[in-house]
């Protein structure tokens, strides 16, 4: 694994165990109604070090950590920052005691400079010309100083993921901040792109700051990280030392149970073709097609994964196989009959699935009861028809059916689905999708914001369907996720696929490559027709139906 | 937990019903009126038979007019052109289903059927911009009642007008009355104790209630309503699902105007004059649909009882200029219920909702291996997935 390889020299033991704690956590409680977001945390960051916090989803890191910058208020429990006892009632508090936040979503004006966005909100009251020398140089310091190369007269537009982080690490540096607070940093980057952040951390570290870094990678923190804090169901349940514990015993802290250990892997994938997409184009915004000359194959019994930055033609690719796009040219074929023209529900009829992207705004009615929710693209079928009319007796015994065998947390089938956690709800979708045993599933992102024990039930469900001969195509923007369950790989960069690839012998590196355009055996940049053709070659596709040299294992 | 929302969504009307009175008081408080006297009032003509049967003749239409409403509403479609619907649709049906060549109780459908085609024709055409051009279809309503208010005049001295009988002066405009066949049964006899001279129960009510029972089958117990639900409540879901919008936009407008279409025939098939004439067709029921659909909460009884409440309000206006009050009383109680009924049901649902959350919150802390307790088999993050 790429972060792995970085992992540093044994560092220097964190100086100061003796020395006065920079954050120090006392019992804190936060309830919301209903629920009890933490309960009796206890943290305690030295200076001077990288502290990682990590959990499930759900675990009460986020609530933590806006209580630690202000943005909630504790219901008990005492905040000390070096030593000092203080109340944080907002943001301006935490950053007055030298504690600022970078957010998993970016927060820049996208038509303004470097610049202009670090000093947003944080303008001194000098003459503009005088403060903008000023800051500029004060921001030229900060980037030497830390290793945090930014040009501060680029328009952040034109900036990358990796160096956007930077502008927004820069902008809470420029406030004065010695503790830096740091939710899930690497979820939006690639490998390398980690690599930088974790060498700018690095740096950050060395002149005397504090990171606190949240993030639920155990590779990345195990490679990055002086301590480690675990939380589960809103409490901290142990702080280790990288050196003594393994991503494993971790990961069993998080969830609170031992794991069970991964299966061997056996190749289930049949000779049926049940998904063929032939020269499929779609059109895009601009005068560039989002999707051009796809040509796919998925079997029965195979996963074929979809691996690409995210706005690189996957969402396209999941509307053409579901109907829901407008295919300009090519052919999408079920078995062997061409559904090109076919409405979604016509696909979905004849046994078509989908977990859709964003399971809030395509897959679910949030205001909806379960039982509503579960008959939503099945709604013309039984259990769930009778005739031309709703079988709410039938939707419901199904709905039960899906709570109990997919372990979807609900009172009851009558609640409303918004009102389940976000694990719930996807559960509720991929049982949803699979009790119907459809003979093809689109499944995007089906572990996304979900925590590892609900996680680990998708993945089991995921290859338990594919062994009873389901034909998957997954879209994922978690490599680890596409490489573990694909037995085919391919690659999506500017609406093209430019490579076809076997999980087994494919390295985060080189798939970090297409995926961002790069050619991985020179560096330079990918021809992309040249990628794609020869991608396309190991599928030669004139007839859908007949096996292909694609079968590499 | 489902007699809980039973009480639940009773609270919500109690509520507001209260809300509104408490509110209603303050103003005429204020106003120098005396809340005893309006009060009062109300309550005697609640115990008149004359009054409670206008009230029912004149919540029928009201009560078809708010379920044309509703029908958009549940797809998230805002039909403002239901009054241009039913005054071109009520013009027609008069006009034509006097010439209509069928015999008996056969005219009545046939007037019946259309009203519902020219409702369905002119609220389509709203739908289709919608569906295929993606013009708001408020706006197209707006504009296509601009031209039903033109056309229907049109129509009927043009091609409906009765002939005026040889020799004689007549500048009314009307359409010829509906032959004895063409009109609903008189239900007079049903009324216990009688009724006062001059007021008839209109048997309006009964196309009424076969609406409302239409409108619940179809909206909360077929395959079509679920689909129609859904669009409502998240267009992207519902298309994600297989549900053609496009197709569910259309068919949603032609059935508001279908059911639209009947509200005028309340004085062309139910009562005298049995026909379509300026002076006895009432105008501005559309509108008031629109608030009779908010106060119902788009559901079928909430809406009769919005209808009736109405009504009851509306009738209540001679009383109140008799007893030497003003009769805009009544029209400013109609508009504190309707406010009371969004207010009360805002917080009921908030209420609703908290208790969801802690109930899904104690089932979870039932659990003390919180989240683990899936069937799994598969691996941590940790490694790969496989």
């Amino acid at each position: 694994m790429a972060i792995s390889r970085c992992r540093p020299p044994p560092s220097p033991e964190p100086v100061a165990l003796a020395a006065t704690p920079a954050v120090e956590l006392r019992r804190i409680t936060k309830r919301f109604p209903g629920v009890v977001a933490n309960r009796e945390v206890e943290l305690t960051v030295a200076p001077g070090t990288i502290h990682a916090l990590v959990g499930e989803n759900g675990a009460g890191k986020s609530t933590l950590m806006k209580i630690l910058y202000g943005m909630q208020r504790p219901d008990e429990g005492t905040i000390a920052v070096n030593g000092n006892e203080v109340s944080l009632r907002r943001p301006t508090d935490s950053i007055g005691v030298g504690i600022g936040m970078v957010h998993q979503h970016f927060m820049l004006a996208d038509n303004l400079t470097v610049l202009e966005n670090i000093v947003l909100g944080a303008e001194p009251r000098f003459p503009v010309l005088l403060a903008r020398r000023r800051a500029r140089d004060h921001i030229v310091e900060l980037g030497r100083t830390y290793g945090l190369s930014v040009d501060p007269d680029a328009l952040v537009e034109e900036l990358g993921v990796g160096e956007r982080q930077r502008v927004e690490i820069l902008k809470v540096l420029y406030r004065g901040a010695r503790i830096i607070i740091l939710d899930e940093p690497t979820a939006v980057l690639v490998p390398r792109e980690v690599d930088d952040l974790f060498r700018n951390l690095r740096e950050l570290r060395r002149e005397g700051l504090t990171v606190v870094f949240i993030s639920h990678k155990l590779d990345e923190v195990l490679a990055v990280a002086d301590t480690i804090t675990v939380m589960r169901a809103g409490t901290t349940v142990a702080t280790v030392d990288p050196a003594q514990v393994t991503a494993r015993d971790l990961a069993n802290l998080m969830v609170g149970h031992e794991l069970p250990s991964p299966e061997t892997r056996t190749s289930t994938v049949t000779d049926t073709v049940e998904l063929s997409v032939r020269g499929v184009r779609v059109a895009g915004a601009g005068s560039r097609p989002a999707l051009d000359g796809i040509d796919l194959d998925v079997r029965r019994g195979e996963i074929v994964g979809v691996a690409g930055v995210e706005g690189n033609g996957q969402s396209e690719l999941i509307a053409a196989v579901m109907g829901l796009a407008d295919v300009i040219d090519g052919e999408v074929h079920l078995g062997d009959v061409d559904i090109t023209s076919w409405s979604t529900r016509h696909r979905r009829q004849e046994g078509m699935a989908c977990v859709p992207e964003d399971r809030q705004r395509d897959g679910l009615l949030l205001d909806a009861p379960l039982w509503e929710n579960a008959a939503l693209g099945q709604q013309t079928e039984a259990p769930f028809a009778n005739g031309l009319f709703f079988d709410r007796i039938g939707a419901r015994r199904r709905t039960d059916e899906i709570v109990e065998s997919f372990g979807v947390r609900t009172p009851n089938s009558d609640v409303r689905a918004g009102a389940l956690s976000g694990g719930n709800q996807q559960k509720l979708l991929m049982g949803r999708e699979l009790t119907a045993e459809p003979r093809m599933l689109v499944a995007a992102h089906p572990t996304r914001g979900v925590d590892v024990g609900a996680q680990a039930a998708i993945w089991d469900q995921l290859r338990q369907a594919r062994a009873d001969g389901l034909a998957v195509l997954l879209v994922s923007a978690d490599l680890d996720e596409l490489i573990g369950l694909s037995d085919t790989l391919v690659v999506l960069f500017g609406g093209r696929m430019v490579a076809r690839l076997d999980p087994a012998t494919t390295s985060l590196e080189d798939l970090g490559c297409y995926m961002t355009g790069t050619d991985p055996a020179g560096g330079g940049d990918l021809d992309v027709d040249a990628a794609s053709a020869a991608a396309a070659d190991v599928a030669p596709g004139a007839d859908p139906v007949a096996p292909t040299a694609a079968e590499r294992r | 937990m489902r007699s809980d929302r039973v009480a639940l969504s009773l609270v919500a009307p109690a509520l507001a019903v209260a809300l509104a009175l408490a509110v209603s008081t303050l103003v005429l408080i204020v106003s120098g009126n005396s809340p005893e006297e309006v009060f009062g009032l109300l309550g005697e003509q609640l115990t008149r038979v004359g009054e409670l049967t206008k009230t029912v003749n004149r919540a029928g239409p009201y009560y078809i007019s708010a379920v044309a409403v509703a029908v958009g509403f549940k797809m998230n479609l805002f039909n403002i052109g239901v009054e241009g619907q039913y005054r071109l649709a009520g013009v027609v049906a008069a006009g034509a289903g006097v010439a209509l060549p069928l015999p008996g109780p056969l005219r009545l459908l046939g007037v019946i059927a259309l009203a519902v085609g020219v409702g369905a024709g002119w609220a389509g055409i709203a739908g289709a911009l919608r569906a295929y051009r993606g013009v708001s279809e408020v706006i197209s309503t707006i504009m296509l009642n601009a031209i039903a208010f033109g056309l229907t005049p049109f129509l009927l001295t043009r091609y409906f007008q009765e002939e005026a009988a040889s020799g004689t002066i007549d500048f009314a405009t009307r359409t010829a009355a509906l032959p004895g066949g063409g009109r609903l049964p008189s239900l007079d006899a049903l009324v216990p104790g009688g009724l006062p001279s001059g007021v008839h129960l209109n048997a309006f009510v009964i196309l009424a209630g076969l609406v409302g029972v239409g409108y619940w089958v179809l909206v909360w117990r077929s395959r079509f309503g679920f689909d129609l639900r859904a669009s409502g409540a998240n267009p992207h879901a519902a298309r994600t699902s297989g549900v053609d919008a496009k197709r569910m936009t259309v068919f949603a407008m032609l059935i508001s105007g279908g059911v639209a279409g009947l509200v005028g025939l309340s004085s062309i098939i139910g009562a005298a004059p049995y026909r379509y004439t300026d002076e006895s067709f009432l105008a501005g029921l559309g509108f008031t649909g629109i608030a009779i659909a908010l106060l119902g909460r788009n559901n079928p009884v909430g809406i009769a009882f919005g209808a009736l409440l109405w009504a009851f309000m509306d009738i209540a206006r001679t009383p109140m200029s008799r007893a030497d009050l003003p009769r805009e009383i009544t029209t400013i109680m109609q508009g504190i219920t309707v406010l009371s009924v969004v207010v009360a049901y805002q917080v009921v649902s908030r209420i609703a909702r908290r208790r969801d959350a802690a109930a899904i919150a104690r089932q979870v802390d039932d659990d003390p291996e919180g989240g683990t307790s899936e069937p799994s088999g598969g691996a941590a993050r940790v490694g790969s997935p496989a």
